[in-house]
C-alpha cells in the first residue's frame, strides 16, 4: 500500500531546523532521510522510516514554496500564504543568506552580473543582492539590511561582496592568499566608510558600491607628497623625529621611508583607472606589507608609523590637502592594520 | 431598497507579471454585485498598484445581500487583445448584515485564480448601510445570527432552544452543463464557485426565515454540506439548531436585545402567528407558495434502507421493537409528558448541539442512526428539490422512531452525511437519543423560571453571580429541584440513567444501579454522539478509539448495486460496533463520546470508519475484560495459542489502564443498591482513587469476569479480528488524542495550539484483495497517519490532539483518501501534577476546561477601566461631535466610555437610525478597542496579523469577546501542469495552504483574530496523471471571532469585584 499523495499543512507552518539545514545544503530527500536516520531520530522518537520520509518530503515542499519568498524577504513578512512567527521568519532568512566564507573569498572581486557558477545557491544569493542594490543610493549595508532583512553583520558582509564585485579588486593572486574573507570584508567596510559619498552626505547621488569619482580624482592632488622632493624630505624628517626611539625598526623606517610613502600615495593616485584599481590590494601587500614584514615590523610599529605618517603633513608648509589626506589615509590605515598578519 | 453596499478598492501588491516585455502589469479591478459592475481606472505599469478608488455603491434588496457574494476581479488591461484575468476575490458580506457582528470588512485579500492559485493581494474596504424594512412579507432574514459552534456560543446566553432547522437547495452542476464543453476550465470552475456561493447564501437566508418563524434569532451548530451528484446535479443542504440567544452582560439579562432595532422589527410580524410552533420543514419557504408543474413520480427508481437502533447500544441481538409505553414511575411519566408536549409539536425534535447548558440534558438513551441507499437521478427542476427532501424526511422519521423506542423524545448531537459513488448515494443520519428538560424548549415557561434559574444556574446562566467566580457545578439538590428534574439525581451521573423502561427494555442490556448515586439504573456501556457533559464524573483520561473496516463489493450497475450495498450495510454496522466495543473494553473504559460512523461507498468496496472518544464514566460499572473462547478445545497447541492470546489481551488491558490512569474506586459489592451515600462520603470514596494509583498491577480482571465480554474464535477470520485488535499502538508518551472538544482528564491547557490538515491518498495494490488484506491495509494507513502526526508534532509534547476528525473517500477504484483535521494543544505537565496532589481538586475529577472559567471575565470587563480615568478633553470633543450626529444626550450619558460612544456613533451613521444601545454591548467594545489599540504597532511593521484556527469552540487561555460571523468558503483548484507543480502532493499542499490563507485573510478583514469550530467539510481530489492534470474542491467553515488572551486581560486594571454587577447608570458616572 503505497501513498501517492501525502501532505501535512499546519495553520502555523512547521519549520524543522535540521531539515532546513539539510535542504539548504542541497541534499536530496533520500540523502536527508539517511542523515536524519544517522542522527538517531528513529530511536529517540520510536517512529518508522516511512514516517521520516513523509515528514522530510513535507518540509522540502514547504521550503520549495518558501524559496520564492526568500528571494525577496520583505515579501515573506507581507505574504499571507504561510503563517510563520517572526522569529522563525528571521531564522529562515538568516540561514538562507548565510554563506561559506571560503567560497565567498574565492568569488571576491569576480563579476556577479554574469551567470558563472550556476550550480551554487550562495552565488545566486550574491547575484540577487548585487542586482537589487546595484542602482540604489545611500549606505550599501543599510540598503541590503532593509531589502533582505539580514542581521547587520551579515548585511555588512554582503555589502563587502557587492563592493568588491563593483570595483573588481584583484584578490586571487598568490601573494594575497594569506588574506581571509573577513580581512577583505573589513577593508571594504573601511573604504566605504571613509571614502564613499554616503560617508560625507547621506543623501549622496552615487551608490555606495562605487567610490565617488570626484574623490578619486582629488586623490591625484596628493601625489605632491612624493613628487615634490622638498615635501617628501620634510615629511620624512617630521615622521622620523616623531618616531625616534619609539619604534624598534627605526633604522629600517629611515631607510625605507621614501619607498613606503611612494607606495602609499601612488595606490590612491591609481584608483581613477579601472585597470589599476584591480591592483589596489596587490600593491598594498607587495609594496607596504611585504617590505615591512621582511624588516620584522611589529603591528604596533606599523600602527605608530601610520599615525604619525598621516598626521605629519599638517605641519608641511604649502600642503593644502590635509582633510583629503586624512580621509584617504584613514581607510588605508585600517586596511593595512587588518591585513598585517601572516 | 433596504440596503446599500459600499465598496472601495484601495491597492494591490505583489501582482504577477502579466506583460513579459516590460515585466509589469497594467491592473484594474471590476467590482460586481448581482448584475451591477463597477470598474476602477487602470493603474499602469506596476505590480503594486494604488487605485484608491471612490466608493462604489450598490443599492440592493437585503434578500440579494444575503444570497449574493461580492465578486472582485483583478484584470490586466490589454489595448490590443482581451484583458487577462489575474484572479478573483469573493467576499461573503453576511457578517455585515447583523448588528452584533462585524461593522466593516477591510484588509488584504489574496487574489485567487482557480488555475494559478494565489496571485498577489488586494486591499478592499466593504460596508453596508441597512435601512429598516417594514414589509413583513419579505424573503430576507437579515439579523439572524449563524454559528458553526455546536454549543451555546461563549458570549451568549440561550433564552430558548427552539430546535431543528433544515433546508436544501438543488441546482444543475455547471461542470456537467453542455456549455462546459466549450468554456475554459477557469470559466467552469468560477461558474461553480459562484453558484455554490449563491446557493449557500440562499440556503442560509431560507434557514434564517425558518428561525424567525420559530421566533428565534440565531442558528447554532449550523452545518452546511454539498452533495456533488455529478450528472444528477448539485445539492446544498444545511441543518442547525434554532435558538433565541441573548448577548451576555453583567447587568440584568432581561433587558431586551434592543441594540438591533431592525431585528426587532423582523420579529414582530411573526408574533401574530397564532401557533408559532407549527412550522413546516417543507421544501419551499412558507411564504413562497409555488405550484409545481413537474411530477416527481419517477424521480428515484429504487430505494432500500438499513438502520438499526440496537446496533448502537449493544451488539447482542436484534431489538424487540417494543414501545416505551409503560412508565417506570410517576415522575418519569410527568417528565415525559412535559417534554412530549414541548417536543411533539415539532416534526423533528433534533438538536445539532453537542454541548448543552447545564440541566438541559436529563437522560441519554444511546446512539440512534439510520442509513438509506438511493439511486440518483437527474434533478429535473431545480426549484423542486422534493425528492431529496423526501429522502431526508424519511431518514429523520426513522431516527425519530428509534429515539422513541429508547424512551426518548429528542435526538441531540444530530448530524447528517452522504457518500456518493457514481449514481449510488448512501444517506446517513445519526444522533443520540435523549430526554431533555422541557423548560429550555418553550417560550412560555421560560419567563417564569428564568429569574430563579439565573440566580442558581452557573455556567451559561450565572453571569450575574455576585461571587465573581463561576462555579460550574450546580448545587445539586437545590438547582435540580428547581429545574424540576428528579430531585435526587446528582448532575454528575443523571444523564447516564436509563430513560427507557427497565421492565420493557427495547433490547436486552445489562443494567445496574448507578455507581455514583446508587438510585437509578444505568447501562453497562454508553455510546453517544455528543461531547462529554461538563458535569460528568470521569475516572482517568480519555482516548481516541477507531473502528476500521473494508468490505469488498461486486461492481454492479444501478439497482443491483444499490441492493448489494444495502445488503452489506447491516453487517458493516455490526462489525464496526463489535470493534468499537472490543477496543473500548481493551482500554478498560465504559463509554464513548463523539461517536461518528462514516460509511463510504466506492466502486468495488465499502469502507467504514468509526471514531469516538472512550472514557471511564464513574457512574457506569467497571467493564469486564475480554475473554477468548476457542471452538475446538481438544487441540493442545490450539489451546496454548488461545491462552497466549488471552494473556496478551489481559496485558494490554492492564497497560492501558495504567496509561489512561483508570483506577476507579474499589467498591464493595454490597454498596450497590444501598441507599445513596452522603455527599461527603462520596467525595471521600472518589478521593481514594487518586491515592491508590500504585496498585494498577493487581487490577482485577477476576472482578469483571462474571460479565466479561466473550469473543468466540471459530474460524481464522475471528482470529484475525483478535489480532487486529492488538495492533492499535498507543500514542507515544506525552501524547493523548480524542475526537471530542475536550480531553477528559486534562484541563491545564497552555495557549499553544496548532491546527492542521493532513491528507493521504493510497493505492491498494493487492491484485486479489480479500476483506482481510484490505482491512489490514486500511488499518495500517490510519495507524501510520496517526504515527506521522505524532512525529510531526513532537515538539509540542506534552500535548493532546483534540477534535481529531478523519474523513474517508474512495475517489477511484483502488484509491483510498483519508483527510484528518485536528488541533494539537500543549498542556502544562507540572500544573497537572500539582492538581493531582491537591485532593480537593481531585476529589471530583470533572471533564472541565478553562473555557468555562472564562465566563467570569465579563464581570471584570464590564466595569470599564477606562471610565475610571479622567477624560475631560476628549469627552468634550466627543460631545460636540455627537451632538452633530444626533445622538440624544440621554443616550450619551449612558455610554460609560469614549470607545463605546465612538462605536455608537459609528453605528448610528451606519444604520441611518438611532438605536438605544444598552449595556449589553458593553463588554465587547472595550475588548475590541483594547485589541485594536494593541494591534496598531504590529500593523506599522507591515507584518501580517496572526489568525488562529481551531476546530474547537474555544481557545485555551483566551476569552472570546465577539463573534464576527460565519466563514463558509468553497474553492476549486485545477492544474494542467501537475508535474511542474510538484506532483499531486505539491499541488494539494499548496492548495490547502492557500485555503488556510484565504480563511485567515477574511477573518482578519472582519477584524477578528481567530476561527473557532473550524471544519473542512469536503476535500474532493481528482487526478489524471496521464494528462498531467488534477482538480481539487475544498469546502471549509467556522466562526470568525475576536479573542483576548487572559494574560492580557489581567493587565487591565481590575475593578473591585463588588462594582462588577452594577447596572450601567452608576458605571457611567465618570464620563457624564
Amino acid at each position: 500500500m503505497s501513498s501517492d499523495l501525502d501532505v501535512f499543512v499546519g495553520n502555523t507552518t512547521l519549520i524543522d531546523e535540521e531539515v532546513y539545514r539539510l535542504w539548504l545544503d542541497g541534499h536530496s530527500v533520500a540523502e536527508a532521510v539517511a542523515r536524519r536516520l544517522r542522527g538517531g531520530v528513529l530511536e529517540r522518537e520510536g517512529t518508522s522510516v516511512a514516517v521520516l520520509q513523509s515528514d522530510t518530503r513535507d518540509h522540502y515542499r514547504t521550503f520549495q514554496m518558501l524559496e520564492r519568498l526568500l528571494h525577496a524577504p520583505p515579501r515573506l513578512l507581507q505574504q499571507l500564504l504561510f503563517q510563520i512567527p517572526p522569529e522563525r521568519q528571521a531564522l529562515l532568512v538568516q540561514r538562507y543568506y548565510a554563506f561559506d566564507e571560503a567560497l565567498a573569498r574565492e568569488l571576491l572581486g569576480k563579476k556577479l552580473s554574469k551567470g558563472t557558477k550556476k550550480e551554487l545557491d550562495e552565488f545566486d544569493n550574491f547575484k540577487r543582492v548585487f542586482k537589487a542594490v546595484e542602482e540604489l543610493r545611500g549606505p550599501l549595508a543599510e540598503n541590503i539590511q532593509q531589502l533582505f532583512l539580514l542581521p547587520p553583520p551579515l548585511a555588512r558582509d554582503y555589502a563587502a561582496i557587492v563592493f568588491f564585485a563593483n570595483s573588481r579588486f584583484e584578490t586571487g593572486k598568490r601573494r594575497l592568499q594569506f588574506l581571509s574573507f573577513g580581512d577583505f570584508a573589513a577593508c571594504a567596510q573601511s573604504m566605504m566608510g571613509h571614502w564613499s559619498q554616503g560617508a560625507l552626505a547621506p543623501e549622496a547621488a552615487e551608490p555606495d558600491g562605487d567610490l565617488p569619482k570626484s574623490f578619486l580624482q582629488d586623490l591625484k592632488e596628493l601625489k605632491v607628497l612624493v613628487s615634490d622632493k622638498d615635501l617628501l624630505d620634510q615629511h620624512k624628517s617630521l615622521v622620523c623625529s616623531a618616531l625616534r626611539g619609539k619604534i624598534s625598526v627605526y633604522n629600517e623606517l629611515e631607510a625605507n621611508f621614501k619607498a613606503l610613502s611612494r607606495a602609499l600615495v601612488n595606490v590612491g593616485g591609481k584608483l581613477t583607472h579601472a585597470r589599476d584599481v584591480r591592483d589596489f590590494f596587490v600593491d598594498l601587500v607587495e609594496k607596504v606589507i611585504e617590505p615591512c614584514r621582511s624588516d620584522k615590523w611589529s603591528l604596533g610599529d606599523l600602527r605608530l608609523f601610520l599615525t604619525h605618517y598621516t598626521a605629519a603633513p599638517r605641519n608641511l608648509p604649502g600642503f593644502r590637502h590635509q582633510a583629503l589626506w586624512e580621509r584617504y589615509m584613514a581607510a588605508i590605515t585600517a586596511c593595512l592594520l587588518r591585513m598585517y598578519h601572516d | 431598497m433596504p440596503g446599500k453596499l459600499k465598496v472601495k478598492i484601495v491597492a494591490g501588491r505583489h501582482l504577477p507579471v502579466m506583460d513579459r516585455a516590460s515585466d509589469l502589469t497594467d491592473a484594474f479591478v471590476e467590482v460586481k454585485f448581482g448584475n451591477t459592475t463597477f470598474k476602477t481606472d487602470v493603474y499602469p505599469k506596476s505590480l503594486n498598484p494604488q487605485w484608491n478608488s471612490e466608493w462604489f455603491k450598490f443599492e440592493v434588496d437585503d434578500e440579494e445581500l444575503q444570497d449574493e457574494p461580492l465578486q472582485i476581479t483583478v484584470l490586466d488591461h490589454d489595448t490590443y487583445s482581451a484583458n487577462d484575468a489575474i484572479g478573483k476575490v469573493y467576499i461573503d458580506i453576511d457578517p455585515l448584515l447583523y448588528s452584533e457582528a462585524a461593522t466593516v470588512i477591510s484588509g488584504w485579500f489574496p487574489i485567487y485564480d482557480t488555475i494559478h492559485g494565489i496571485r498577489g493581494e488586494i486591499n478592499v474596504v466593504v460596508k453596508v448601510d441597512l435601512f429598516n424594512d417594514l414589509n413583513r412579507f419579505r424573503q430576507s432574514s437579515c439579523g439572524v445570527k449563524f454559528f458553526c459552534t455546536t454549543s451555546i456560543p461563549k458570549c451568549y446566553r440561550a433564552v430558548v432552544i427552539h430546535g431543528f432547522v433544515e433546508e436544501l437547495v438543488v441546482n444543475e452542476d455547471p461542470e456537467y452543463q453542455w456549455i462546459d464543453r466549450i468554456r475554459t476550465p477557469r470559466a467552469s470552475n468560477e461558474a461553480r464557485q459562484r453558484l455554490i456561493s449563491l446557493m449557500s447564501g440562499e440556503l442560509q437566508r431560507k434557514i434564517g426565515l425558518k428561525v424567525l418563524e420559530m421566533r428565534g434569532n440565531a442558528v447554532v451548530g449550523y452545518l452546511q454540506c454539498f452533495d456533488l451528484e455529478g450528472e444528477s446535479g448539485l445539492v446544498v443542504r444545511a441543518i442547525g439548531t434554532a435558538c433565541t440567544l441573548d448577548k451576555l452582560s453583567n447587568t440584568s439579562a432581561f433587558l431586551p436585545a434592543c441594540n438591533s432595532p431592525s431585528k426587532e422589527m423582523k420579529e414582530i410580524p411573526f408574533n401574530e402567528d397564532p401557533n408559532p410552533n407549527t412550522y413546516s420543514s417543507g421544501p419551499s419557504t412558507p411564504l413562497k407558495n409555488q405550484t409545481y408543474s413537474f411530477s416527481p413520480s419517477k424521480s428515484y427508481s429504487r430505494q432500500s434502507s438499513s438502520s438499526d437502533t440496537d446496533l448502537s447500544l449493544t451488539p447482542k441481538t436484534g431489538m424487540g421493537s417494543g414501545s416505551a409505553g409503560k412508565e417506570g414511575g410517576p415522575f418519569k411519566t410527568l417528565l415525559r409528558q412535559q417534554t412530549q408536549s414541548a417536543l411533539e409539536q415539532r416534526e423533528f425534535p433534533f438538536f445539532t448541539l453537542t454541548t448543552f447548558p447545564p440541566g438541559f440534558l436529563v437522560h441519554v438513551g444511546g446512539v440512534v442512526s439510520a442509513r438509506s441507499v438511493k439511486l440518483l437521478d437527474r434533478i429535473h427542476n431545480p426549484d423542486e428539490p422534493e425528492t431529496r427532501d423526501a429522502w431526508w424526511a424519511e431518514i429523520r422519521q426513522e431516527i425519530k422512531s428509534h429515539a422513541k423506542a429508547l424512551g426518548c423524545h429528542a435526538v441531540v448531537g444530530y448530524s447528517e452525511s452522504t457518500s456518493i459513488c457514481e449514481e449510488v448515494c448512501i444517506l446517513s443520519a445519526s444522533g443520540t437519543a435523549a430526554v431533555l428538560n422541557p423548560r429550555f424548549l418553550q417560550d412560555g415557561t421560560m419567563e417564569g423560571c428564568l429569574e430563579q434559574r439565573l440566580s442558581w444556574q452557573p455556567g451559561f446562566f450565572s453571569i450575574g453571580s455576585e461571587k465573581g467566580e463561576v462555579d460550574f457545578f450546580p448545587q445539586s439538590q437545590d438547582s435540580s429541584s428547581l429545574l424540576g428534574i428528579e430531585e435526587a439525581s446528582p448532575p454528575g451521573c443523571g444523564f447516564c440513567h436509563i430513560p427507557y423502561d427497565e421492565l420493557n427494555m427495547p433490547f436486552p442490556a445489562h443494567l445496574t444501579y448507578c455507581y455514583n448515586c446508587r438510585k437509578q439504573k444505568v447501562p453497562d456501556v454508553l455510546f453517544t454522539t455528543i461531547d462529554l457533559p461538563v458535569e460528568a464524573v470521569v475516572v482517568g483520561k480519555g482516548c481516541l478509539i477507531q473502528a476500521r473496516l473494508c468490505r469488498l463489493k461486486k461492481k454492479a450497475q444501478a439497482e443491483a448495486n444499490a441492493t448489494s450495498i444495502s445488503n452489506l450495510l447491516p453487517f458493516m454496522e455490526y462489525e464496526v460496533h463489535t470493534q468499537l466495543m472490543n477496543k473500548l473494553k481493551l482500554r478498560g473504559m465504559n463509554a464513548l463520546f463523539g461517536l461518528r460512523i462514516q460509511i463510504t461507498v466506492g466502486e468495488n468496496m465499502l469502507m467504514g470508519l468509526a471514531s469516538a472518544t472512550g472514557v471511564y464514566l464513574a457512574a457506569l460499572p467497571t467493564p469486564g475484560g475480554i475473554q477468548i473462547a476457542g471452538k475446538t478445545p481438544n487441540d493442545g497447541t490450539y489451546e496454548q495459542h488461545i491462552s497466549h492470546m488471552q494473556k496478551k489481551i489481559n496485558d494490554t488491558i492492564a497497560k492501558n489502564k495504567e496509561l489512561y490512569e483508570i483506577n476507579p474506586p474499589e467498591l464493595p459489592e454490597e454498596i450497590i443498591g444501598s441507599p445513596i451515600p452522603e455527599p461527603r462520603q462520596r467525595s471521600r470514596l472518589l478521593r481514594s482513587q487518586s491515592e491508590s494509583s500504585d496498585e494498577v498491577t493487581e487490577l482485577d480482571l477476576s472482578h469483571g469476569k462474571k460479565d466479561a465480554f466473550v469473543l468466540e474464535i471459530d474460524d481464522t477470520d475471528a482470529m484475525e479480528d483478535v489480532h487486529s485488535l492488538l495492533t492499535d499502538v498507543p500514542p507515544p508518551s506525552g501524547f493523548y488524542s480524542c475526537n471530542t472538544e475536550i480531553m477528559p482528564g486534562i484541563n491545564n491547557w497552555t495557549p499553544e495550539i496548532q491546527m492542521f490538515t493532513a491528507v493521504r491518498v493510497s493505492r491498494l495494490s493487492n491484485i486479489n484483495p480479500t476483506n482481510q488484506t484490505l482491512n489490514k491495509n486500511f488499518n495500517d494507513l490510519c495507524e501510520n497517519l496517526l504515527k506521522s502526526l505524532y512525529f510531526k508534532l513532537r515538539s509540542m509534547v506534552p500535548c493532546c490532539l483534540c477534535h481529531v476528525n478523519f474523513t474517508v473517500a474512495l475517489p477511484e477504484d483502488e484509491l483510498v483518501q483519508i483527510a484528518v483535521t485536528a488541533v494539537a494543544i500543549t498542556y502544562d505537565k507540572n500544573q497537572a501534577l500539582q492538581a493531582n496532589k491537591a485532593p480537593t481538586e481531585k476529589s471530583q475529577q470533572r471533564a472541565s476546561t478553562d473555557n468555562e472559567e472564562q465566563l467570569q471575565f465579563p464581570l471584570e470587563l464590564s466595569s470599564d477601566p477606562l471610565s475610571s480615568q479622567p477624560f475631560s478633553p476628549a469627552k468634550e470633543a466627543l460631545e460636540g461631535a455627537s451632538s452633530h450626529t444626533g445622538i440624544p444626550a440621554a443616550q450619551r450619558d449612558r455610554c460609560n466610555s469614549w470607545i463605546e460612544l465612538i462605536k455608537l456613533k459609528a453605528q448610528t451613521i451606519r444604520r441611518g437610525s438611532i438605536k438605544t444601545t444598552t449595556s449589553l454591548e458593553k463588554a465587547s467594545p472595550l475588548a475590541e478597542g483594547y485589541l485594536r489599540h494593541r494591534s496598531v504597532p504590529s500593523g506599522t511593521n507591515s507584518t501580517v496579523s496572526v489568525v488562529k484556527m481551531t476546530p474547537l469552540s474555544f481557545l485555551p487561555g483566551a476569552k472570546i469577546t465577539k463573534y464576527l460571523g460565519i466563514i463558509n468558503m468553497f474553492f476549486i483548484r485545477e492544474t494542467t501542469s501537475l508535474r511542474e507543480e510538484g506532483g499531486v502532493s505539491g499541488f494539494l499542499h499548496a492548495f490547502i495552504a492557500e485555503v488556510f490563507a484565504m480563511v485567515r485573510a477574511h477573518v482578519a478583514a472582519l477584524g477578528g483574530n481567530a476561527v473557532v469550530s473550524y471544519i473542512m467539510k469536503q476535500c474532493v481530489f481528482m487526478e489524471n496523471p496521464n494528462k498531467n492534470q488534477a482538480q481539487c474542491l475544498i469546502n471549509v467553515s467556522g466562526d470568525a471571532v475576536i479573542f483576548v488572551r487572559e494574560s492580557e486581560l489581567e493587565v487591565l486594571p481590575v475593578q473591585p469585584p463588588a462594582a462588577a454587577p452594577q447596572p450601567t447608570g452608576s458605571a457611567g458616572d465618570v464620563t457624564t
